[in-house]
Protein backbone atom coordinates (compact mmCIF):
# COMPACT_ATOMS: atom_id res chain seq x y z
CA UNK A 1 0.00 0.00 0.00
CA UNK A 2 1.46 3.40 -0.93
CA UNK A 3 1.53 6.33 1.46
CA UNK A 4 -1.57 8.02 0.07
CA UNK A 5 -3.67 4.86 0.32
CA UNK A 6 -2.35 4.16 3.81
CA UNK A 7 -3.31 7.69 4.93
CA UNK A 8 -6.76 7.45 3.32
CA UNK A 9 -7.39 4.20 5.15
CA UNK A 10 -6.19 5.75 8.40
CA UNK A 11 -8.52 8.74 7.97
CA UNK A 12 -11.54 6.49 7.55
CA UNK A 13 -10.49 4.37 10.51
CA UNK A 14 -10.28 7.55 12.60
CA UNK A 15 -13.73 8.58 11.34
CA UNK A 16 -15.10 5.22 12.51
CA UNK A 17 -13.37 5.52 15.89
CA UNK A 18 -14.92 8.98 16.18
CA UNK A 19 -18.34 7.59 15.38
CA UNK A 20 -17.83 4.86 18.00
CA UNK A 21 -17.08 7.45 20.65
CA UNK A 22 -19.90 9.83 19.76
CA UNK A 23 -22.47 7.01 19.60
CA UNK A 24 -21.31 5.80 23.01
CA UNK A 25 -21.46 9.31 24.46
CA UNK A 26 -24.78 10.12 22.82
CA UNK A 27 -23.47 13.58 21.90
CA UNK A 28 -20.55 15.20 20.10
CA UNK A 29 -19.78 16.95 16.82
CA UNK A 30 -19.58 14.50 13.92
CA UNK A 31 -19.84 16.97 11.02
CA UNK A 32 -16.85 19.11 11.96
CA UNK A 33 -14.80 16.08 13.03
CA UNK A 34 -15.28 14.40 9.64
CA UNK A 35 -14.48 17.54 7.65
CA UNK A 36 -10.99 17.72 9.23
CA UNK A 37 -10.33 13.96 9.33
CA UNK A 38 -8.05 14.00 6.29
CA UNK A 39 -6.19 17.11 7.47
CA UNK A 40 -5.58 15.73 10.95
CA UNK A 41 -4.48 12.39 9.50
CA UNK A 42 -1.97 14.10 7.24
CA UNK A 43 -0.64 16.12 10.19
CA UNK A 44 -0.30 13.30 12.71
CA UNK A 45 0.69 10.45 10.37
CA UNK A 46 2.78 12.25 7.77
CA UNK A 47 3.87 15.82 8.44
CA UNK A 48 4.29 16.66 12.13
CA UNK A 49 7.43 15.67 14.04
CA UNK A 50 6.13 14.08 17.22
CA UNK A 51 8.58 11.21 17.33
CA UNK A 52 9.69 12.28 20.82
CA UNK A 53 6.16 11.86 22.17
CA UNK A 54 3.59 14.31 23.49
CA UNK A 55 5.89 15.90 26.09
CA UNK A 56 9.04 16.37 24.00
CA UNK A 57 9.94 20.08 24.11
CA UNK A 58 11.19 19.96 20.52
CA UNK A 59 8.04 18.43 19.03
CA UNK A 60 5.78 20.16 16.54
CA UNK A 61 2.58 21.47 18.15
CA UNK A 62 -1.04 21.05 17.14
CA UNK A 63 -3.86 23.36 18.17
CA UNK A 64 -7.46 22.43 17.45
CA UNK A 65 -8.92 25.90 17.63
CA UNK A 66 -12.31 24.57 16.55
CA UNK A 67 -12.33 22.56 19.76
CA UNK A 68 -15.73 21.00 19.18
CA UNK A 69 -14.18 18.74 16.55
CA UNK A 70 -12.11 17.05 19.24
CA UNK A 71 -13.51 13.50 18.91
CA UNK A 72 -11.37 13.05 15.79
CA UNK A 73 -8.33 14.34 17.72
CA UNK A 74 -9.10 11.96 20.59
CA UNK A 75 -9.22 9.14 18.04
CA UNK A 76 -5.67 10.12 16.98
CA UNK A 77 -4.39 10.30 20.56
CA UNK A 78 -5.82 6.86 21.28
CA UNK A 79 -4.34 5.42 18.11
CA UNK A 80 -0.93 6.95 18.93
CA UNK A 81 -1.05 5.50 22.43
CA UNK A 82 -0.77 8.95 24.05
CA UNK A 83 -3.96 8.16 25.99
CA UNK A 84 -4.79 4.71 27.45
CA UNK A 85 -7.12 2.62 25.30
CA UNK A 86 -9.74 2.35 28.02
CA UNK A 87 -10.46 6.07 27.68
CA UNK A 88 -12.20 5.38 24.37
CA UNK A 89 -15.62 4.75 25.87
CA UNK A 90 -15.50 7.79 28.17
CA UNK A 91 -16.10 10.72 25.80
CA UNK A 92 -17.96 13.50 27.63
CA UNK A 93 -18.22 11.40 30.79
CA UNK A 94 -17.49 12.58 34.32
CA UNK A 95 -13.77 12.37 35.09
CA UNK A 96 -12.79 11.54 31.52
CA UNK A 97 -9.65 12.87 29.81
CA UNK A 98 -11.98 13.26 26.82
CA UNK A 99 -13.88 16.34 27.93
CA UNK A 100 -16.50 17.79 25.60
CA UNK A 101 -13.86 20.26 24.42
CA UNK A 102 -10.08 19.74 24.74
CA UNK A 103 -8.52 20.40 28.15
CA UNK A 104 -4.75 19.91 28.20
CA UNK A 105 -4.67 19.57 31.98
CA UNK A 106 -6.50 16.23 31.88
CA UNK A 107 -5.64 14.84 28.44
CA UNK A 108 -2.06 13.95 27.42
CA UNK A 109 -1.26 14.96 23.86
CA UNK A 110 -3.53 18.02 23.84
CA UNK A 111 -1.13 20.89 23.17
CA UNK A 112 -3.70 23.62 23.81
CA UNK A 113 -6.97 23.91 25.67
CA UNK A 114 -9.65 25.33 23.41
CA UNK A 115 -13.44 25.28 23.20
CA UNK A 116 -14.00 29.01 23.25
CA UNK A 117 -13.70 29.86 19.58
CA UNK A 118 -10.94 32.11 18.31
CA UNK A 119 -8.63 31.50 21.24
CA UNK A 120 -6.63 28.63 19.75
CA UNK A 121 -5.46 30.84 16.90
CA UNK A 122 -4.18 33.41 19.40
CA UNK A 123 -2.52 30.87 21.70
CA UNK A 124 -1.03 29.03 18.73
CA UNK A 125 0.47 32.32 17.54
CA UNK A 126 1.99 32.80 20.99
CA UNK A 127 3.40 29.28 20.90
CA UNK A 128 5.02 29.92 17.52
CA UNK A 129 6.48 33.19 18.79
CA UNK A 130 7.76 31.51 21.96
CA UNK A 131 9.37 28.64 20.03
CA UNK A 132 11.19 31.18 17.87
CA UNK A 133 12.35 33.09 20.94
CA UNK A 134 13.67 29.78 22.30
CA UNK A 135 15.53 29.16 19.05
CA UNK A 136 13.65 25.94 18.29
CA UNK A 137 12.76 24.65 14.83
CA UNK A 138 9.39 23.28 15.94
CA UNK A 139 6.35 24.23 13.90
CA UNK A 140 2.85 25.05 15.11
CA UNK A 141 -0.20 23.88 13.18
CA UNK A 142 -3.59 25.37 14.01
CA UNK A 143 -6.86 24.03 12.62
CA UNK A 144 -9.59 26.66 12.74
CA UNK A 145 -13.17 26.63 11.54
CA UNK A 146 -14.43 29.09 8.97
CA UNK A 147 -17.38 30.05 11.19
CA UNK A 148 -14.86 30.59 13.97
CA UNK A 149 -13.38 33.48 12.01
CA UNK A 150 -16.41 35.56 13.08
CA UNK A 151 -14.48 36.05 16.34
CA UNK A 152 -12.46 39.29 16.33
CA UNK A 153 -9.61 37.71 18.29
CA UNK A 154 -8.66 35.63 15.21
CA UNK A 155 -7.85 38.80 13.32
CA UNK A 156 -5.85 40.27 16.20
CA UNK A 157 -3.78 37.10 16.11
CA UNK A 158 -3.41 37.12 12.31
CA UNK A 159 -2.05 40.66 12.48
CA UNK A 160 0.45 39.60 15.14
CA UNK A 161 1.53 36.45 13.27
CA UNK A 162 2.46 38.53 10.27
CA UNK A 163 3.99 41.33 12.36
CA UNK A 164 6.27 38.85 14.16
CA UNK A 165 7.10 37.05 10.86
CA UNK A 166 6.08 33.66 12.23
CA UNK A 167 7.11 31.36 9.40
CA UNK A 168 6.82 28.43 11.83
CA UNK A 169 3.05 28.94 12.06
CA UNK A 170 0.51 27.32 9.74
CA UNK A 171 -3.18 28.14 10.09
CA UNK A 172 -5.42 25.60 8.37
CA UNK A 173 -8.92 26.93 7.84
CA UNK A 174 -11.54 24.21 7.58
CA UNK A 175 -13.61 25.91 4.88
CA UNK A 176 -16.72 23.74 5.01
CA UNK A 177 -18.99 26.78 4.52
CA UNK A 178 -21.29 25.77 7.36
CA UNK A 179 -21.66 26.90 10.92
CA UNK A 180 -24.27 26.08 13.53
CA UNK A 181 -26.86 28.53 12.25
CA UNK A 182 -26.43 27.77 8.55
CA UNK A 183 -24.27 28.77 5.58
CA UNK A 184 -21.26 30.93 6.49
CA UNK A 185 -21.92 33.35 3.64
CA UNK A 186 -25.55 33.86 4.70
CA UNK A 187 -24.89 34.19 8.40
CA UNK A 188 -21.79 36.39 8.46
CA UNK A 189 -20.06 36.41 5.13
CA UNK A 190 -16.32 35.90 4.96
CA UNK A 191 -16.27 36.80 1.28
CA UNK A 192 -12.90 36.46 -0.42
CA UNK A 193 -11.10 34.71 2.40
CA UNK A 194 -7.90 34.25 0.41
CA UNK A 195 -7.67 37.98 -0.24
CA UNK A 196 -8.45 38.73 3.39
CA UNK A 197 -5.70 36.43 4.66
CA UNK A 198 -3.21 37.75 2.10
CA UNK A 199 -4.01 41.30 3.14
CA UNK A 200 -3.21 40.26 6.72
CA UNK A 201 0.24 39.22 5.56
CA UNK A 202 -0.15 35.45 5.13
CA UNK A 203 1.10 33.27 2.31
CA UNK A 204 -2.12 31.53 1.30
CA UNK A 205 -2.69 28.19 -0.41
CA UNK A 206 -6.13 26.93 -1.32
CA UNK A 207 -6.53 23.17 -1.49
CA UNK A 208 -9.07 20.37 -1.53
CA UNK A 209 -9.16 19.47 2.16
CA UNK A 210 -9.90 15.84 1.36
CA UNK A 211 -7.07 15.30 -1.15
CA UNK A 212 -4.63 13.78 1.27
CA UNK A 213 -1.73 14.04 -1.17
CA UNK A 214 -2.03 17.77 -1.71
CA UNK A 215 -2.73 18.33 2.00
CA UNK A 216 0.66 16.83 2.86
CA UNK A 217 2.64 18.64 0.19
CA UNK A 218 1.01 21.97 1.09
CA UNK A 219 1.57 21.49 4.83
CA UNK A 220 5.27 20.96 4.11
CA UNK A 221 5.60 24.31 2.37
CA UNK A 222 7.43 27.07 4.20
CA UNK A 223 7.47 30.72 3.27
CA UNK A 224 10.42 32.66 4.73
CA UNK A 225 9.44 35.23 7.37
CA UNK A 226 5.75 34.79 6.53
CA UNK A 227 3.03 32.84 8.31
CA UNK A 228 1.24 30.27 6.20
CA UNK A 229 -2.51 29.91 5.74
CA UNK A 230 -4.08 26.93 4.08
CA UNK A 231 -7.70 27.34 3.10
CA UNK A 232 -8.87 23.74 2.98
CA UNK A 233 -12.12 23.37 1.08
CA UNK A 234 -13.90 20.65 2.92
CA UNK A 235 -17.27 18.98 3.20
CA UNK A 236 -18.88 18.95 6.60
CA UNK A 237 -19.69 15.33 7.45
CA UNK A 238 -17.31 14.08 4.71
CA UNK A 239 -17.32 10.32 4.32
CA UNK A 240 -20.96 9.59 5.09
CA UNK A 241 -23.21 10.59 2.18
CA UNK A 242 -26.30 11.59 4.13
CA UNK A 243 -24.25 13.79 6.48
CA UNK A 244 -22.31 15.62 3.81
CA UNK A 245 -23.06 19.34 3.55
CA UNK A 246 -26.02 19.03 5.90
CA UNK A 247 -25.82 21.46 8.85
CA UNK A 248 -28.06 19.22 10.97
CA UNK A 249 -25.01 16.92 11.38
CA UNK A 250 -23.09 19.71 13.17
CA UNK A 251 -24.16 18.05 16.40
CA UNK A 252 -26.66 15.40 15.28
CA UNK A 253 -26.36 11.72 16.26
CA UNK A 254 -27.21 8.92 13.79
CA UNK A 255 -29.84 6.39 14.78
CA UNK A 256 -30.97 2.95 13.62
CA UNK A 257 -30.26 2.34 9.93
CA UNK A 258 -28.19 5.52 9.73
CA UNK A 259 -25.57 3.95 11.99
CA UNK A 260 -25.07 0.85 9.85
CA UNK A 261 -24.97 2.95 6.70
CA UNK A 262 -22.35 5.27 8.15
CA UNK A 263 -19.97 2.41 9.03
CA UNK A 264 -20.60 0.75 5.69
CA UNK A 265 -19.73 3.89 3.74
CA UNK A 266 -16.57 4.34 5.78
CA UNK A 267 -15.51 0.85 4.78
CA UNK A 268 -16.04 -0.97 8.01
CA UNK A 269 -18.66 -2.59 10.17
CA UNK A 270 -20.24 -1.32 13.33
CA UNK A 271 -17.69 -1.96 16.09
CA UNK A 272 -18.88 0.66 18.56
CA UNK B 1 8.29 57.83 55.58
CA UNK B 2 10.03 57.46 52.26
CA UNK B 3 9.03 59.28 49.09
CA UNK B 4 5.71 58.34 47.57
CA UNK B 5 6.03 55.81 44.77
CA UNK B 6 3.44 53.89 42.74
CA UNK B 7 2.97 50.13 42.91
CA UNK B 8 2.94 49.94 39.10
CA UNK B 9 6.58 51.05 39.13
CA UNK B 10 7.49 48.95 42.14
CA UNK B 11 6.34 45.82 40.41
CA UNK B 12 8.36 46.38 37.22
CA UNK B 13 11.45 47.50 39.14
CA UNK B 14 11.20 44.16 40.94
CA UNK B 15 10.61 42.23 37.74
CA UNK B 16 13.54 43.82 35.89
CA UNK B 17 15.79 42.90 38.78
CA UNK B 18 14.53 39.33 38.70
CA UNK B 19 14.76 39.08 34.91
CA UNK B 20 18.51 39.67 35.12
CA UNK B 21 18.79 36.27 36.77
CA UNK B 22 15.95 34.41 35.04
CA UNK B 23 16.08 34.50 31.26
CA UNK B 24 12.68 32.84 30.76
CA UNK B 25 10.89 35.95 32.05
CA UNK B 26 9.10 37.88 29.29
CA UNK B 27 7.01 41.04 29.48
CA UNK B 28 4.05 41.39 27.12
CA UNK B 29 2.06 44.61 26.79
CA UNK B 30 -0.69 46.08 24.64
CA UNK B 31 0.76 49.45 23.68
CA UNK B 32 0.55 50.81 27.21
CA UNK B 33 4.06 50.14 28.49
CA UNK B 34 4.60 53.73 29.51
CA UNK B 35 1.40 53.60 31.58
CA UNK B 36 1.57 50.11 33.08
CA UNK B 37 5.24 50.51 33.99
CA UNK B 38 6.51 47.73 31.70
CA UNK B 39 8.47 50.22 29.55
CA UNK B 40 11.40 49.89 31.94
CA UNK B 41 11.53 46.17 31.14
CA UNK B 42 11.50 46.92 27.41
CA UNK B 43 14.43 49.28 27.86
CA UNK B 44 16.64 46.66 29.52
CA UNK B 45 15.37 43.54 27.73
CA UNK B 46 14.10 44.56 24.29
CA UNK B 47 14.35 40.97 23.01
CA UNK B 48 12.18 39.70 25.85
CA UNK B 49 9.54 42.39 25.50
CA UNK B 50 6.58 41.74 23.21
CA UNK B 51 4.14 44.48 22.30
CA UNK B 52 0.99 43.03 20.71
CA UNK B 53 -0.52 46.42 19.93
CA UNK B 54 -3.90 47.58 21.18
CA UNK B 55 -5.37 44.09 21.48
CA UNK B 56 -5.98 42.86 25.02
CA UNK B 57 -7.58 39.58 23.99
CA UNK B 58 -4.54 38.68 21.93
CA UNK B 59 -2.32 39.96 24.76
CA UNK B 60 -3.63 37.16 26.94
CA UNK B 61 -3.77 34.55 24.15
CA UNK B 62 -0.18 35.22 23.01
CA UNK B 63 0.96 35.06 26.64
CA UNK B 64 -0.77 31.70 27.08
CA UNK B 65 1.12 30.46 24.02
CA UNK B 66 4.47 31.69 25.37
CA UNK B 67 3.75 29.93 28.67
CA UNK B 68 2.78 26.74 26.88
CA UNK B 69 6.25 26.44 25.36
CA UNK B 70 7.95 27.05 28.71
CA UNK B 71 8.46 30.82 29.01
CA UNK B 72 7.15 32.87 31.95
CA UNK B 73 5.16 35.78 30.52
CA UNK B 74 4.00 38.76 32.59
CA UNK B 75 1.29 40.43 30.50
CA UNK B 76 0.06 43.87 31.33
CA UNK B 77 -2.43 46.50 30.42
CA UNK B 78 -4.65 48.81 32.35
CA UNK B 79 -6.67 46.53 34.61
CA UNK B 80 -9.94 47.70 33.15
CA UNK B 81 -8.89 46.29 29.76
CA UNK B 82 -6.82 43.22 30.60
CA UNK B 83 -9.19 41.91 33.28
CA UNK B 84 -12.27 43.08 31.39
CA UNK B 85 -11.71 42.58 27.69
CA UNK B 86 -9.21 39.80 28.40
CA UNK B 87 -11.48 38.03 30.85
CA UNK B 88 -12.77 35.27 28.62
CA UNK B 89 -9.29 34.36 27.38
CA UNK B 90 -7.97 34.45 30.95
CA UNK B 91 -10.78 32.10 31.97
CA UNK B 92 -10.45 29.51 29.20
CA UNK B 93 -6.92 29.73 27.78
CA UNK B 94 -5.12 30.45 31.06
CA UNK B 95 -6.93 29.51 34.26
CA UNK B 96 -8.94 26.48 33.11
CA UNK B 97 -5.81 24.44 32.42
CA UNK B 98 -3.61 26.23 35.02
CA UNK B 99 -1.29 27.84 32.46
CA UNK B 100 1.61 29.79 33.96
CA UNK B 101 0.61 33.29 32.85
CA UNK B 102 1.04 36.29 35.16
CA UNK B 103 -1.40 39.09 34.54
CA UNK B 104 -0.58 42.64 35.61
CA UNK B 105 -3.49 45.09 35.80
CA UNK B 106 -2.50 48.70 36.40
CA UNK B 107 -4.53 51.88 37.02
CA UNK B 108 -6.93 50.14 39.37
CA UNK B 109 -9.71 51.81 41.30
CA UNK B 110 -10.72 55.42 40.76
CA UNK B 111 -7.20 56.79 41.18
CA UNK B 112 -6.83 56.46 37.41
CA UNK B 113 -8.51 59.82 38.06
CA UNK B 114 -8.37 62.09 35.03
CA UNK B 115 -9.10 59.36 32.48
CA UNK B 116 -12.61 58.92 33.88
CA UNK B 117 -14.95 55.99 34.38
CA UNK B 118 -14.03 54.26 31.11
CA UNK B 119 -10.51 53.66 32.42
CA UNK B 120 -11.12 53.06 36.12
CA UNK B 121 -11.01 49.38 37.07
CA UNK B 122 -13.53 48.78 39.82
CA UNK B 123 -14.62 45.23 38.96
CA UNK B 124 -11.24 43.58 38.29
CA UNK B 125 -10.95 42.14 41.80
CA UNK B 126 -14.39 40.56 41.62
CA UNK B 127 -13.79 39.27 38.10
CA UNK B 128 -10.39 37.70 38.79
CA UNK B 129 -11.43 36.36 42.19
CA UNK B 130 -14.37 34.54 40.59
CA UNK B 131 -12.11 32.40 38.35
CA UNK B 132 -11.07 28.98 39.72
CA UNK B 133 -7.29 28.34 39.86
CA UNK B 134 -6.57 32.09 39.88
CA UNK B 135 -4.37 33.67 42.55
CA UNK B 136 -5.09 37.38 43.09
CA UNK B 137 -2.52 39.78 44.55
CA UNK B 138 -2.91 43.39 45.62
CA UNK B 139 0.27 45.03 46.97
CA UNK B 140 -0.07 47.98 49.34
CA UNK B 141 3.03 49.95 48.37
CA UNK B 142 6.07 50.19 46.11
CA UNK B 143 8.22 47.74 48.07
CA UNK B 144 5.54 45.12 48.43
CA UNK B 145 4.84 45.34 44.69
CA UNK B 146 8.57 44.95 43.97
CA UNK B 147 8.82 41.88 46.15
CA UNK B 148 5.76 40.33 44.56
CA UNK B 149 7.59 39.87 41.25
CA UNK B 150 9.70 37.21 42.92
CA UNK B 151 6.73 35.58 44.60
CA UNK B 152 4.88 35.42 41.28
CA UNK B 153 7.84 33.93 39.43
CA UNK B 154 8.26 31.26 42.10
CA UNK B 155 4.60 30.24 41.96
CA UNK B 156 3.60 27.88 39.14
CA UNK B 157 0.18 28.80 37.76
CA UNK B 158 -2.06 31.71 36.80
CA UNK B 159 -1.87 34.90 38.86
CA UNK B 160 -3.30 38.38 38.71
CA UNK B 161 -1.62 41.39 40.34
CA UNK B 162 -3.43 44.68 40.79
CA UNK B 163 -1.27 47.82 40.70
CA UNK B 164 -2.08 51.50 41.04
CA UNK B 165 -1.19 54.64 39.17
CA UNK B 166 -1.12 56.91 42.19
CA UNK B 167 2.09 57.13 44.25
CA UNK B 168 1.57 56.20 47.90
CA UNK B 169 3.73 56.29 51.00
CA UNK B 170 5.63 53.13 51.84
CA UNK B 171 4.31 51.22 54.83
CA UNK B 172 6.44 48.10 54.30
CA UNK B 173 10.07 47.57 53.38
CA UNK B 174 12.02 45.15 51.22
CA UNK B 175 12.92 43.30 54.44
CA UNK B 176 9.28 42.49 55.21
CA UNK B 177 8.51 38.94 54.23
CA UNK B 178 5.40 38.33 52.12
CA UNK B 179 3.81 34.92 52.52
CA UNK B 180 1.32 34.04 49.78
CA UNK B 181 -2.17 33.80 51.26
CA UNK B 182 -1.25 35.23 54.66
CA UNK B 183 -2.77 38.36 56.13
CA UNK B 184 -0.16 40.86 57.30
CA UNK B 185 -0.70 42.77 60.53
CA UNK B 186 0.80 46.26 60.33
CA UNK B 187 -0.62 47.85 63.53
CA UNK B 188 -1.77 46.09 66.66
CA UNK B 189 -4.99 47.00 68.47
CA UNK B 190 -7.95 45.43 70.26
CA UNK B 191 -10.92 47.77 69.73
CA UNK B 192 -11.53 47.47 66.01
CA UNK B 193 -9.90 45.61 63.12
CA UNK B 194 -9.32 47.54 59.90
CA UNK B 195 -8.69 45.19 56.99
CA UNK B 196 -7.36 46.89 53.87
CA UNK B 197 -5.74 46.18 50.54
CA UNK B 198 -3.78 48.12 47.93
CA UNK B 199 -3.59 51.88 48.33
CA UNK B 200 -6.25 51.67 51.09
CA UNK B 201 -3.71 50.21 53.50
CA UNK B 202 -1.85 53.49 53.94
CA UNK B 203 -5.20 55.20 54.57
CA UNK B 204 -6.06 52.50 57.11
CA UNK B 205 -2.83 53.20 58.99
CA UNK B 206 -3.57 56.94 58.97
CA UNK B 207 -7.08 56.18 60.23
CA UNK B 208 -5.64 54.02 63.02
CA UNK B 209 -3.44 56.94 64.09
CA UNK B 210 -6.45 59.27 64.14
CA UNK B 211 -8.45 56.72 66.14
CA UNK B 212 -5.57 56.44 68.60
CA UNK B 213 -5.92 60.18 69.26
CA UNK B 214 -9.57 59.47 70.04
CA UNK B 215 -8.70 56.70 72.49
CA UNK B 216 -9.37 53.76 70.15
CA UNK B 217 -6.73 51.10 69.45
CA UNK B 218 -7.21 49.82 65.92
CA UNK B 219 -5.56 46.75 64.50
CA UNK B 220 -4.59 47.17 60.83
CA UNK B 221 -4.35 44.08 58.67
CA UNK B 222 -3.02 44.36 55.13
CA UNK B 223 -4.38 41.80 52.66
CA UNK B 224 -1.84 41.43 49.85
CA UNK B 225 -3.34 38.13 48.73
CA UNK B 226 -7.01 38.57 47.85
CA UNK B 227 -7.19 34.94 46.77
CA UNK B 228 -6.60 32.60 48.48
CA UNK B 229 -7.88 34.75 51.31
CA UNK B 230 -6.41 34.04 54.75
CA UNK B 231 -9.56 32.79 56.51
CA UNK B 232 -7.78 31.78 59.71
CA UNK B 233 -5.76 34.99 60.01
CA UNK B 234 -8.75 37.22 59.28
CA UNK B 235 -10.97 35.38 61.74
CA UNK B 236 -8.35 35.59 64.50
CA UNK B 237 -7.71 39.28 63.87
CA UNK B 238 -11.39 40.23 63.90
CA UNK B 239 -12.28 38.09 66.91
CA UNK B 240 -9.37 39.64 68.85
CA UNK B 241 -11.08 43.03 68.24
CA UNK B 242 -14.46 42.10 69.73
CA UNK B 243 -15.80 41.13 66.29
CA UNK B 244 -15.59 44.73 65.05
CA UNK B 245 -14.30 45.03 61.50
CA UNK B 246 -14.03 47.63 58.75
CA UNK B 247 -12.93 46.38 55.32
CA UNK B 248 -11.38 48.88 52.91
CA UNK B 249 -10.83 48.44 49.17
CA UNK B 250 -10.59 50.74 46.19
CA UNK B 251 -13.01 48.63 44.18
CA UNK B 252 -16.71 48.09 43.77
CA UNK B 253 -18.37 46.81 46.94
CA UNK B 254 -19.50 43.59 45.24
CA UNK B 255 -17.31 40.55 44.78
CA UNK B 256 -14.04 41.96 46.08
CA UNK B 257 -12.29 41.91 49.44
CA UNK B 258 -15.32 43.11 51.44
CA UNK B 259 -17.54 40.24 50.42
CA UNK B 260 -14.62 37.86 50.78
CA UNK B 261 -14.07 38.89 54.40
CA UNK B 262 -17.84 38.85 55.06
CA UNK B 263 -18.07 35.28 53.80
CA UNK B 264 -15.28 34.22 56.17
CA UNK B 265 -17.03 35.84 59.16
CA UNK B 266 -20.60 34.91 58.30
CA UNK B 267 -20.81 32.01 60.74
CA UNK B 268 -19.21 33.86 63.67
CA UNK B 269 -21.32 35.36 66.43
CA UNK B 270 -21.24 39.03 67.33
CA UNK B 271 -19.65 40.39 64.16
CA UNK B 272 -20.08 44.12 63.54
CA UNK B 273 -19.13 44.75 59.93
CA UNK B 274 -18.70 47.87 57.82
CA UNK B 275 -16.93 48.57 54.59
CA UNK B 276 -15.27 51.41 52.77
CA UNK B 277 -15.54 50.71 49.07
CA UNK B 278 -17.05 52.14 45.92
CA UNK B 279 -20.77 51.93 46.39
CA UNK B 280 -21.86 50.30 43.15
CA UNK B 281 -21.39 53.19 40.79
CA UNK B 282 -18.97 54.00 38.01
CA UNK B 283 -16.13 56.43 38.44
CA UNK B 284 -15.63 59.70 36.61
CA UNK B 285 -12.94 62.27 35.84
CA UNK B 286 -11.63 64.59 38.49
CA UNK B 287 -8.60 65.48 40.54
CA UNK B 288 -7.56 62.42 42.57
CA UNK B 289 -8.20 64.05 45.94
CA UNK B 290 -11.61 65.31 44.82
CA UNK B 291 -12.61 61.89 43.49
CA UNK B 292 -11.46 60.05 46.60
CA UNK B 293 -13.51 62.42 48.73
CA UNK B 294 -16.59 62.12 46.53
CA UNK B 295 -16.45 58.32 46.63
CA UNK B 296 -15.70 58.06 50.35
CA UNK B 297 -12.24 56.58 49.83
CA UNK B 298 -10.74 58.57 52.70
CA UNK B 299 -9.11 58.25 56.07
CA UNK B 300 -12.05 60.18 57.54
CA UNK B 301 -14.56 57.68 56.20
CA UNK B 302 -12.57 54.78 57.63
CA UNK B 303 -12.58 56.52 61.04
CA UNK B 304 -16.32 57.15 60.76
CA UNK B 305 -17.01 53.51 59.83
CA UNK B 306 -14.79 52.33 62.70
CA UNK B 307 -16.83 54.36 65.17
CA UNK B 308 -20.05 53.00 63.63
CA UNK B 309 -19.05 49.41 64.38
CA UNK B 310 -17.74 50.33 67.85
CA UNK B 311 -20.98 52.08 68.78
CA UNK B 312 -23.33 49.56 67.18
Amino acid sequence: MNTIDRLKKKADQLRMDTLDMILEAGSGHIGGSFSIADIITSLYYDVMDITGGPHDEDRDRFVLSKGHANPILYAVLLDKGFVPKDAKGTLRQFGSPFQGHPDSSVCPGIDCTTGSLGQGISVGTGMALGLKKLGKDSRVFVVAGDGELNEGLCWEAFMAASNFQLDNLTIIIDRNMLQLGGHTEDLMKLGDLKAKMESFGFAVDEIDGHDIGSIGSTLRKKYPDTPHCIIAKTIKGKGVSYMENNPSWHGGIPKGEEVAQAYKELGGTCHG
Amino acid sequence: MADKKATRHGFYDGLVNLARKHHDIYAVDADLGSATGSAIFQKEFPDRYIDVGIAEQNLVGISAGLARVGLVPFCSSMAVFVAGRGFEIIRNAVAYSRINVKIVGSHTGITAAGDGGSHQAIVDLAAMRAIPNMVVLSPCDYFQAAKMAELMYAHQGPMYIRTSREPVEAVTSLDDEIVLGKAQQLCDGKDVCIIATGMMTVLAIEAAKALHEEGIEAKVVNIHTIKPLDAIGIKEAVLSCKGRVVVCEEANMFGGLSEGVASILIEEDGIRFAWVAIEDRFGQSGATSVLLGAYGITKENIVRKAWSVIQR
